[in-house]
């Protein structure tokens, strides 16, 4: 078992054993947002194609190696030397332009009893948002 | 948070609310100041160090105000906390009446700031226009981005007690972003108090210099 950790939360996938991440395409979709098509992989209407020269990298027996493919949208990506723990993170320059749009990025956490809250059900109010903590 | 519960208590009828989070690995760690506050908005737990991520954020405590319409009009800056414990006398472990006061009132200013956004709304002068967000908006580089990787990845194995591994991780992510004092504080070895405020703190406080660690806050009448 390989967990996955990805803006959208914490996936256990079976994954091939081997040097990469190689994920079935609907787990590769379900834990990045990332699908397989026939023009590339796609993600809301972008889509990057699977560099015709290195195919067998990124695409092989029917599976998608998310690692190959981070690194090559430079994508940070970080896991354990085992690779049985892979954190996938979103690029510097999304996240400057998702904040340079001044839309305030949504997010959904736990209070103290587990019960989730997301800014994005607040719309309609002025929000500030302000961190703490305890150390 | 008693400040921002007496702010909401006073404001919560002017479509205003206010979301705490605690930057805190365990939840049991915050549980207890939540607690003792029992805030009537959102007080939620960020394990993972999400907003840091999402908004760029370096410290706490930092605060974002966000309009009705989910857009920022003041980016993540510091919410009024001058720094007063650069001052703080290790012999007496006081911190000097004039730089208590010079904190209390740049607290207030903070506190008043949002106190005219919430009943003026575009109109009040601390509302940033879209140009101006923009520039107090501090952008990530791709090696924060990579730190907030290996925090993530940290993070996760610290829950599944695999600690060497884990601490590897947090190291690797304060290495590449050494300005998180999130990403270092919480790493931190705590002391008896609970607070990441251990001689290392205090080095990293002293190797600041005169200089201070946070911007200071672009809002008429903050103390400088």
């Amino acid at each position: 078992m390989t967990t996955v950790l990805t803006n959208l939360g914490d996936f256990d996938i079976t994954a091939i054993e081997g040097d990469g991440l190689w994920l079935t395409p609907d787990d590769a979709a379900t834990a990045t947002g990332w699908s397989l098509r026939p023009e590339g992989l796609c993600r809301g209407d972008v889509c990057v194609p699977v560099p015709s020269d290195r195919t067998t990298d990124f695409v092989s027996d029917g599976k998608v190696n998310m690692a190959a493919f981070w690194h090559h949208l430079g994508m940070p990506a970080a896991q354990t030397k085992g690779g049985d723990v892979w954190a996938l993170g979103e690029g510097a320059n999304s996240r400057a332009d998702s904040l340079q749009s001044l839309d305030a990025p949504d997010f959904s956490l736990p209070d103290l009893d587990g019960a989730m809250h997301s800014l994005s059900e607040h719309r309609g109010k002025k929000v500030l948002l302000a961190t703490w903590a305890s150390w | 948070m008693s400040v921002w519960q007496k702010l909401y208590d006073e404001l919560r009828d002017n479509n205003f609310i206010v979301i705490a989070v605690a930057m805190d690995a365990r939840a049991d760690a915050a549980r207890s100041w939540i607690e003792n506050a029992a805030p009537s908005y959102p007080a939620l737990i960020d394990r993972d160090h999400r907003l840091s991520e999402l908004y760029n954020m370096v410290n706490v405590p930092q605060a974002v105000w966000i309009d009705e319409a989910g857009r920022i009009v003041r980016p993540a800056e510091n919410a009024g906390a001058f720094e007063a414990f650069r001052s703080l006398n290790f012999e007496t472990m006081t911190v000097p009446e004039g730089k208590q006061q010079t904190a209390a009132a740049a607290k207030a200013t903070y506190v008043q700031a949002v106190r005219d956004w919430v009943l003026s709304g575009k109109d009040s002068g601390h509302v940033f226009d879209a140009e101006q967000a923009r520039a107090h908006t501090a952008l990530p580089s791709a090696e924060i981005a990579q730190a907030h990787c290996h925090f993530r990845l940290g993070q996760y194995l610290l829950r599944h007690d695999r600690v060497d591994e884990g601490q590897e991780n947090l190291v690797e992510a304060s290495r590449l972003h050494p300005a998180s004092w999130n990403i270092w504080r919480q790493a931190a070895e705590t002391n008896d108090t609970g607070l990441a405020a251990g001689p290392e703190f205090w080095a990293r406080v002293n190797a600041l210099g005169d200089s201070y660690y946070y911007p200071p806050v672009d809002m008429a009448g903050m103390p400088k």
